[in-house]
């Protein structure tokens, strides 16, 4: 019986990852395809990797996707650590409020937060480009940062501060000294989150990026009301299998580390 | 360290950027092109229902099947052991750092008549089969793309459900169905009233994924919203009257199953 | 667990960092010495250089030479020429086109909206005259034909840029019976094999034209009747479609749609089996001309390279790419036999003078027909529309039904 449960868990587990990885494997498939085709596959080549960094539209369209998501996630995470550390010091009521505006574009359909903030733009006469698009890319990155360094500031012993401050430390000293490094993991898994967020988005960008500054979701887009270029299926297979790459080292050097510390425990 | 003055930039800036603008949306929901106070806008709305409920509809579906499909898998990985775990989860969430539209631009090549999966129904003597540009198609979109919401959040708290209470529950005699029912189903509505959320709420206000696969014939509210704003058939006033109209249903929706969920819970620890 | 998200998040950081730091050195890479040689009479192309100055331009897709298989890159050889930085972003209708530069958040310099368009920008005063001693090459090159249309008659605003007719296109090894009016973009034996087009004006003129009406018309009556035949015609048609029509055609995955004439050879190239045919019931004459929009960034720059696009090299070009008929006399000359006497491009006149070309409509009627065209996409057939009041109703019951549950074991508590 447990035999059987477990054989079709592992066959379960088995089928919906192949599901998550069909098309995944039809884009590195077909970015090998000799001809422009995405149905037909007429024979193997490398043409489409060497094109892919000679195509400048979508080379431009990568720094500027870079460009906004290192710009707003270091915005987002000044922002947010600093309202985090503001929201941690208020009362139980007037927290309660401000967590609630925080959830807003958490919770609102991502189209709604993009055309507010196109009627915004607009509205205050600003030119859609670089900047709408940071802007625009914090609002929706500062929720998440405020929510991942929250509950490091809850876990934080209050006393650390009082006994830095017995010490000498004035509150910014304090401040810097004691708070930051204490709650660092949660601003850096905040920041991280912001940049992979920002880098894919589409919907909200959709709304108010300008002539001047097309991210890469955008250049996809426009690429798929048309034909796509396997340029395009080249780029997502190196993003593919360097993002394989490094988590699998990750996840080996993790494991090493947890085993390590396991026998550690295990001596004792 | 106890002053609240950090928060006043995020504030400020939320104020300008998130509660403003939703104003702004609400204002041009509210008035002509010429900025006339009237409620023509919101009652336009209403030639739009087909479109409401057809969207509703559709990420009802797909949300239900993602946590049809996401519950038994959460809860296979939780019970794998700890590197094994570790793995297949890093396995789902890799898909999701792939670009979305051409993961679904590869839905395309696989549901064409002429497609993939076509191809090899055609080997077997079988098809082909009318798989793009239907309703099913864009459910598949939305479950493919947004079931890693699902999975991720059942998964952790899953991890939380001990073996040992599942153990306890068998030595008090309870048989499978009993003790899914009575423990590891009420353990898990956290889970899964996260994953609903994450997965209802893109689903409902998508507009590419219905048309890349479901053929641009039948839109739902997202297009709708879309078309409004920068699309074929600009009017901005009606584009914000559809967007309220759309928050206050997702608003609607989650209320109804937040109401749900507490029940449960009050029912079971109550 | 969060950690975990943090380690590999920060992993990918890296790689990205790794990934695109190597990218733009690679870029700029590949820039060489021009190879055309373009006529300068009358113009100093140098005007801007080292001066900083960019342009936005805001074209369909798919429309302009983007030096594949070896051909000329225009934007890059007019960046090289003139210095000056060319933005290229693209559009897949007028209307699109129109809702982007009426929504006021994007500045643009160059655009190509299509005749009725440009009539209805000069007439909501969103385009500029333009100083046509910056484009020498529009009285040297442009054919008289093609000045003073009705949607500019003193043609004080456009230059046309591209011209052509809308015909059907169609897989001839699917299609057997004869394509010769538009009646079999609603035949039922093709139900599932049609593709339309998705945007109102082409939409409308087709649905009016098979009824009879001109597709000009003002009538509501006539326009409603056309928004239900095309509602009709939602039982047949596979997708709505713009450029994707490429794609479609070209893998066989639909036979039947109409389009515009200029894609034809470009379809044909992939897919040998597809034909065209214009129908005998008339069609629509278009021009899409380059305006400049009034909210520009730099005018001058703008008509400079309005005035490049008119050289009939890279005419030349452009025709060979996009494959749309050249209102441009030289660009003409250079034409290979082939091309002109291919029909679909160069159609008889007897067609020309059956074909209606669309003006610009008054606000009214184009409000009507945006709405009715809402209505044609949003009207759904095949959806069973009870299923969802059921769904909601399930939805309360159970609610319902646990709430009453819940009161029921409380009482029975406080009973205990």
């Amino acid at each position: 019986m447990k035999k059987r449960s477990s054989l079709f868990s592992k066959v379960y587990i088995a089928v919906v990852l192949a599901f998550l990885y069909l098309p995944i494997m039809v884009l590195v498939v077909f970015s090998f395809n000799q001809s422009k085709s995405r149905a037909v596959f007429t024979g193997f080549t490398l043409d489409w990797y060497q094109k892919l960094f000679h195509n400048e539209a979508i080379m431009s369209a990568l720094l500027n996707s870079l460009i906004v998501a290192v710009i707003s996630s270091v915005v987002a995470t000044v922002l947010g650590t600093l309202a985090a550390v503001g929201i941690h010091a208020m009362n139980r009521r007037m927290r309660s409020m401000v967590m609630n505006l925080t959830n807003i574009p958490v919770i609102n359909p991502e189209i709604v937060t993009g055309v507010s903030l196109m009627l915004m733009f607009v509205f205050l006469k600003m030119g859609f480009g670089l900047t709408t698009l940071v802007v625009a890319h914090t609002t929706f990155n500062v929720p998440y940062v405020i929510l991942s360094v929250m509950p490091k500031l809850r876990q934080m012993d209050v006393f650390q501060v009082e006994a830095a401050q017995d010490l000498g430390c004035n509150p910014t000293q304090a401040f810097f000294k004691v708070v930051i490094p204490e709650i660092m993991p949660g601003i850096m898994s905040g920041f991280l989150i912001s940049l992979t967020y920002s880098f894919d988005d589409f919907i909200i960008s959709h709304f108010v990026a300008g002539p001047t500054a097309q991210t890469l979701p955008l250049a996809i887009f426009s690429m798929t009301r048309k034909k796509v270029s396997p340029e395009i299926n080249a780029l997502s297979t190196i993003m593919f299998v360097a993002i394989l790459a490094v988590l699998l080292l990750i996840n080996i050097a993790d494991i090493r580390r947890e085993s390590k510390k396991k026998r550690g425990v295990q001596r004792r | 360290m106890k002053s609240k003055l950090p928060a006043l930039p995020y504030l400020i800036w939320m104020a300008l950027f998130i509660v403003v603008p939703l104003g702004l949306v609400v204002y041009f929901a509210f008035t002509t092109a010429d900025g006339q106070f009237t409620i023509a806008n919101i009652s336009q709305v209403g030639q739009y229902t087909g479109v409401l409920l057809r969207s509703i509809w559709l990420a009802a579906v797909a949300t239900v099947l993602c946590l049809l499909i996401a519950y038994p898998l959460a809860f296979f990985l939780s019970r794998a052991n700890y590197s094994i775990q570790r793995t297949l989860i890093m396995l789902v969430m890799l898909p999701m750092w792939m670009n979305f539209l051409l993961r679904t631009y590869a839905w395309m090549t696989l549901l064409e008549t002429s497609g993939l999966i076509n191809k090899l129904l055609g080997l077997i003597g079988l098809g082909p089969v009318q798989m793009i540009n239907t309703p099913g198609a864009v459910v598949l979109g939305m479950v493919y793309n947004y079931l890693p919401f699902m999975i991720l959040p059942l998964h952790s708290i899953m991890t939380k459900i001990e073996n040992t209470t599942l153990e306890a529950a068998q030595d008090l005699g309870a048989n499978w169905w009993q003790s899914f029912r009575r423990v590891v189903l009420p353990l898990s509505i956290p889970g899964i009233m996260t994953g609903v959320t994450m997965v209802f709420v893109p689903s409902i206000s998508t507009f590419i994924i219905s048309r890349m696969l479901g053929g641009g014939g039948n839109i739902l509210i997202g297009d709708l919203i879309e078309l409004q704003f920068i699309g074929s058939s600009y009017n901005p006033n009606l584009g914000s009257a559809i967007s309220l109209v759309m928050m206050v249903i997702v608003l609607l929706c989650m209320s109804l199953f937040n109401q749900f969920d507490k029940s449960e819970r009050e029912g079971i620890y109550g | 667990m969060k950690k975990r998200v943090l380690s590999l998040i920060l992993a990918l950081c890296t790689v990205f960092s790794v990934c695109f730091a190597s990218l733009p050195a690679a870029a700029a890479a590949g820039s060489s010495k021009t190879k055309y040689s373009f006529d300068k009479s009358g113009i100093d192309y140098q005007k801007f250089k080292g001066k900083g100055v960019s342009i936005n331009v805001y074209n369909w897709g798919l429309y302009i030479a983007e030096g594949e298989d070896g051909g000329m890159n225009v934007v890059k050889e007019f960046e090289e020429l003139t210095g000056i930085k060319v933005n290229y972003t693209m559009y897949a209708t007028n209307e699109e086109m129109y809702a982007k530069l009426k929504s006021g958040g994007a500045k643009y310099d160059v655009i190509f909206p299509s005749d009725y368009m440009v009539g209805r920008m000069i007439e909501e005063d969103m385009i500029l005259p333009l100083d046509f001693d910056n484009i020498p090459n529009y009285d040297r090159y442009i054919d008289d034909s093609f000045k003073n249309l009705e949607y500019d008659p003193q043609n004080l605003y456009s230059v046309p840029y591209t011209w052509g007719i809308v015909g059907i296109l169609y897989n001839a090894d699917l299609v057997k019976k004869p394509v010769d009016s538009w009646d079999i973009l609603w035949d039922p034996d093709y139900t599932g094999d049609i593709l339309m087009f998705n945007n109102s004006r082409d939409a409308f003129g087709i649905a009016l034209k098979r009824l009879g009406y001109s597709m000009n018309t003002t009538d509501k009556k006539q326009l409603q009747e056309a928004a239900e035949s095309l509602k009709k015609q939602k039982t047949v048609v596979q997708a709505y479609v713009m450029d994707e029509i490429f794609d479609k055609l070209g893998a066989g995955e639909a036979a039947i749609a109409p389009y515009y004439a200029g894609d034809y050879p470009l379809i044909k190239a992939d897919n040998p089996a597809i034909e065209f045919a214009v129908p005998k019931e008339g069609t629509n004459r278009f021009v899409d001309a380059v305006c400049i929009p009034k909210d520009c960034n730099n005018k001058e720059a703008a008509e400079l390279f309005i005035n490049f696009l008119c050289d009939p090299v890279v005419g030349y070009e452009n025709f060979l790419t996009i494959g749309y008929s050249s209102p441009n006399k030289g660009t003409y000359d250079m034409l290979p036999d082939m091309y002109k006497k291919n029909e679909a491009l160069y159609p008889d006149q007897q067609v020309l003078d059956n074909a209606e070309g669309f003006i610009n409509l008054d606000t009214e009627t184009n409000e009507y027909t945006q709405q009715l065209w809402t209505e044609v996409l949003s009207d759904d057939q095949h959806v069973n529309k009870w299923l969802i009041p059921i769904f909601i109703t399930a939805a309360l019951g159970a609610s319902l039904y646990i709430n009453i549950s819940r009161t029921v074991k409380k009482r029975r508590g406080t009973y205990k």
